[in-house]
């Protein structure tokens, strides 16, 4: 298992050093280069010269290059345009609030998604399974912020039942330790503070869970439906065994091992959805920084939220592939 | 043994009527006869195919169905603040937050969606395609390498990816299409290769190889088509990501800045400031968005289903 | 070793059938499609201890029937009519929970393909301890010993550590005396072996089929084998049935069979098999066709398109009824109209029952 997880890792470099490649090249290429990244669109020339000058640009490609990727390496990805501050520390900020949302949404989505799922195979042909079927395709071919407006309007706008913006009310005064403002609010014991930050979750939440629900919900229906035809089940049953335990032990537990992959693919979808959702709820996380970002062509924030986020992206998969080593006892050996 | 007489002709020649009738997939059909078979008697694929092929000829005649101008704002006179007329004799959804006719600009919207979709998915497929064979012909290093950079796109998270690259080209609708296409490739290259390389290892290659067939030919005329059928199907389920995709990007202010050509994508995110004032607005493009995927959708759905050996029953 | 410690009593001697099978039919419903018949009028016993082979191609119906007795098929789309009698209990239309109550305790089955018929993420160890801990009243502690023994009887080496193994770790034999181990862990009254050797190496199958021989002829238990391998039944069976189209058309002891087929098809049966005592560059003689090559029964023979004795009358319906299953001397019974003779013994049977 450790030499597993060893061997995963170490594959992992070569596409870490490929990706600050890309992006490295990325910000050479765009429009003007680095120092108009750094300064803005409306930098002088002299301003843009003194810059080259200052940080190397002048120098050849690769020494630019080792240079960008040793600050990488201390998470050094210079400052945004917008703001002035340090790339990574918006970042530090903004990403508790983004995760939040993201387990969120996928807490809504793996909840609703495999129980509803299983129930259709279940009942396969009845209407809950049609509906299931009909629902998930629609919940793939919903474009996810008119998802995410529709909601807002409808819950939060028309009704008033949730808030409809930010990630906690302005007047709430909490005190912040971990910027997980669910989780501050649950360690300060300000039982209304931790409340108020879970309700802003719900509607941003379930607008980004809902493409993960619709394929998670296909996938262990049809999971299922292959799994209940399996050999291993049919012995199960001719073992006498009782229904509760044929279902837990024998077909529940491989009908999943699908869906795990799934839902480790999801990530990449929530992380793209998250752009987009927590714009329309103005959600004040990573997703909103690189909408902003995008407007005001505050190149070096994009870069660094985009290189980081596939980090984070890479390494929630490599999580995944352990875990599922975990669940399926072939992968494990191999 | 010869006292076999007529009743025996008889009752084998009914047999032998009766096995021609037999459903599918026996005597000899082929793969693609029997799935097209299965395709036509299947619902679900006549309706995703019904939807698209709608779609398709709406797009192919835009400019001989709307009723009007999509670009005139025929009934800018009647909007104030809080108020933008609706249906309305001669528009028969009304008009936009400018006073163009919705519904001219929905069907001519239909070309400038379909085109960037059909576009970006036959480029990704090109070049995924490209990738592939190489990657899954070759083998040994230029494996390694193609499948390398294919992680490396992968590990970018698809928007994020569409993103750098459309901020990278500038604001047009090449650059649109060049995004979203550079999100598929990963998708074909992959499903390329596996492909190849499973049947790299089997029986029937092995056999080609011993008859000593030449390579180009058992990868351009047995193993490449063996290929294409999954292919397919991803090339219709990923029509629909790519029309939501330019939508999403749209959204996101990357979309096709040429006010001349109407794009449901744009009417979406235009629409979303005047929500609370008519929601028609947005709901229009949306609706169209999410039947045209729908209808690729169910079409590769049910393409999936009845090309996989493994439903030929 | 558990042998010894079955007292004598438990071992049925009685005589009485275990399986009492009478007039079997399952037809299968789709909607939108023509019924089908898989199983039609079979009938058959087991006595405790006996083995009864149920031999015929793919698609005969014999599988079929195996699922019918143990009330594994599905309930929607499937109609089983007749009786099933397991120690003169009827379990055709018997609730879920007694047939539940029944399966891996009093009746079990062995099935084709080891490796599918495992469940592939839980350890050997959990699927064998799972049948006792449903059935038993026993700790988990004593489960576990239990099966260690069970391994050990079926000639699994190092039990204890096999235990803790998947399905993938085990050699193909492995995996099928563990799926036996697993069907004998209660004792059952009945045990229904489906082909349970035609995934495995030839030198495995023996020994499958000698360990299976063992166990039913120690514990009394009584055997259905069923198999499209006439090598299987000649080492195994009792008594025979020959599965063609869902009925039987033709039964007999074992010895009886093969010196005197009479149905053509068990004759082409036999004569479709290589036999190293025959001559030297002797051809083997396939039967002609495939199984799909039939007519329905109710208009004469369903093997008869297939069949060089047949006449004209074999394909066409007689006196209103189809060709029926008759008595054929003692301990025979056929279905046929023109069937194989034998010079010597007009009846065929006869003769050969006496010498028996």
């Amino acid at each position: 298992m450790l030499r597993f997880v060893v061997r995963r890792l170490l594959q992992l470099i070569p596409i870490l050093l490929g990706l600050s490649v890309l992006l490295f090249a990325w910000l050479r290429a765009l429009p003007g280069g680095p120092a108009q990244a750094a300064l803005g669109e409306r930098a002088t020339p002299e301003a843009i010269a003194r810059y080259n000058e200052l940080f190397g640009l002048d120098q050849p490609l690769y020494v630019q290059y080792l240079r960008f990727l040793g600050r990488a390496v201390q998470l050094d990805f210079g400052n945004s345009a917008r703001t002035g501050r340090p790339v990574t520390q918006e970042f530090l900020e903004r990403m508790p609030g983004t995760i939040e949302l993201t387990l969120f949404a996928m807490v809504f989505a793996i909840g609703v998604g495999i129980p509803l799922g299983y129930l259709a195979a279940r009942r396969h042909g009845s209407w809950l399974d049609s509906a299931s079927v009909i629902g998930s395709l629609l919940g793939v071919a919903i474009p996810v912020f008119f998802l995410a407006y529709l909601l807002r309007l409808l819950f939060a706008v028309e009704l008033g039942w949730l808030p409809g913006s930010g990630r906690q009310e302005v007047r709430i005064d909490a005190t912040r330790i971990t910027n997980f403002y669910v989780l501050d609010g649950l360690l300060t014991r300000e039982w209304d503070a931790a409340w108020d930050a879970f309700t802003h979750l719900v509607l941003p939440g379930i607008a980004l869970g809902t493409i993960p629900l619709a394929i998670i919900v296909r996938i262990t229906r049809a999971s299922v439906l292959d799994v209940v035809n399996e050999d291993y089940v049919r012995t199960a049953n001719a073992k006498g065994l009782s229904t509760s335990t044929v279902r837990r032990r024998h077909v529940i537990r491989n009908a999943l091992l699908p869906v795990a992959t799934t839902i480790g693919l999801q990530t990449g979808l929530l992380l793209s959805g998250a752009v987009l959702t927590e714009s329309v709820f103005a959600f004040g996380g990573v997703g909103s920084a690189i909408f902003d970002a995008i407007f005001a062509r505050d190149f070096a924030v994009l870069q660094g939220f985009i290189l980081i986020l596939a980090v984070v992206y890479v390494l929630v998969n490599l999580l995944v592939d352990i875990s599922y080593g975990l669940l399926d006892p072939r992968v494990r050996v191999r | 043994m010869t006292a076999v007489g007529d009743v025996r002709r008889r009752r084998i020649d009914e047999l032998a009527a009766r096995a021609g009738q037999v459903p599918e997939g026996e005597g000899g059909v082929s793969l693609t006869k029997s799935a097209f078979r299965r395709l036509r008697r299947n619902p679900v694929a006549i309706t995703g195919a019904v939807i698209v092929v709608v779609f398709l000829v709406v797009a192919a005649f835009a400019p001989l169905l709307a009723p009007r101008d999509p670009l005139a704002q025929t009934l800018l006179g009647e909007i104030r603040p809080g108020f933008i007329p609706g249906a309305q004799e001669g528009f028969p959804l009304g008009a936009d937050e400018l006073g163009r006719d919705l519904l001219s600009r929905l069907i001519v919207g239909s070309r400038q969606s379909l085109l960037i979709g059909v576009v970006s998915t036959l480029l990704g497929v090109v070049v995924g395609m490209a990738l592939g064979v190489l990657a899954g012909a070759f083998g040994g290093w230029v494996d390694t390498v193609v499948m390398r950079f294919i992680d490396i796109i992968l590990s970018i998270p698809s928007l994020l990816m569409a993103i750098s690259i459309s901020v990278l080209l500038g604001q047009n609708q090449w650059s649109l299409v060049i995004a979203i296409a550079v999100t598929q490739v990963p998708v074909f290259a992959r499903l390329l290769r596996g492909s190849m390389l499973a049947q790299r290892g089997s029986d029937y290659v092995l056999a080609s190889q011993a008859l000593g067939i030449k390579r180009s030919r058992i990868v351009f005329g047995h193993v490449l088509p063996n290929s294409l059928s999954p292919l397919i199907v991803q090339a219709t389920l990923s029509l629909a990501t790519a029309i939501i995709e330019a939508a999403a990007l749209s959204f996101l202010g990357l979309g096709d800045p040429d006010l001349a050509r109407p794009e449901w994508g744009a009417m979406l995110s235009n629409a979303q400031d005047f929500l609370s004032v008519r929601p028609e607005l947005a709901i229009y493009p949306a609706l169209c968005i999410i039947v045209v995927a729908l209808g690729f959708t169910l079409l590769g759905e049910s393409l999936r289903e009845a090309l996989d050996p493994k439903f030929r029953r | 070793m558990i042998v010894e410690d079955v007292p004598p009593d438990s071992v049925d001697r009685s005589g009485l059938p275990v399986l009492e099978v009478d007039e079997l039919t399952v037809t299968f419903r789709r909607r939108g499609e023509q019924p089908t018949r898989a199983v039609d009028g079979v009938s058959f016993a087991v006595a405790p201890g006996e083995t009864v082979g149920l031999v015929g191609e793919s698609g005969c119906g014999k599988s079929v029937t195996s699922l019918a007795v143990m009330g594994l098929l599905a309930r929607r789309g499937v109609e089983v009519g007749g009786s099933v009698r397991l120690d003169g209990r009827e379990l055709v239309g018997a609730p879920d929970r007694t047939l539940r109550e029944l399966r891996g305790a009093d009746m079990a089955m062995v099935f084709q393909d080891p490796l599918s018929s495992l469940n592939p993420t839980v350890p050997i160890g959990t699927q064998v301890t799972e049948v006792l801990l449903e059935h038993r009243d026993l700790s988990r502690k004593e489960a576990t010993a239990q099966a260690t023994d069970l391994l050990d009887r079926v000639g699994i080496p190092d039990p204890a550590r096999r235990l803790k193994e998947y399905p993938h770790q085990l050699s193909g034999g492995m995996r099928q005396r563990a799926l036996i181990a697993m069907a004998l862990a209660c004792r059952p009254r009945l045990l229904i072996a489906d082909e349970p050797t035609t995934a495995l190496d030839v030198t495995i199958q023996a020994q499958i089929l000698e360990l299976l021989r063992e166990l039913v002829v120690d514990s009394g238990t009584a055997l259905v084998m069923i198999t499209h391998d006439l090598g299987v039944v000649a080492g195994l069976c009792d008594r025979v049935h020959v599965m063609y189209s869902g009925r039987i058309i033709e039964s007999a002891d074992r010895h009886e069979l093969f010196a005197r087929p009479r149905q053509p098809y068990t004759g082409g049966l036999l004569a479709s098999v290589p036999r190293l005592d025959g001559a030297r560059g002797a051809p083997l003689h396939p039967i002609r066709g495939s199984a799909r090559d039939v007519i329905p029964w109710a208009e004469g023979c369903a093997f008869a398109p297939r069949c060089d004795h047949a006449q004209d009358d074999c394909l066409t319906e007689v006196a209103g009824s189809t060709v029926p299953l008759e008595y054929d001397g003692p301990g025979r019974e056929l279905r046929c109209r023109h069937p194989i003779e034998y010079p010597r013994s007009p009846s065929g049977a006869t003769a050969a029952g006496a010498a028996r």
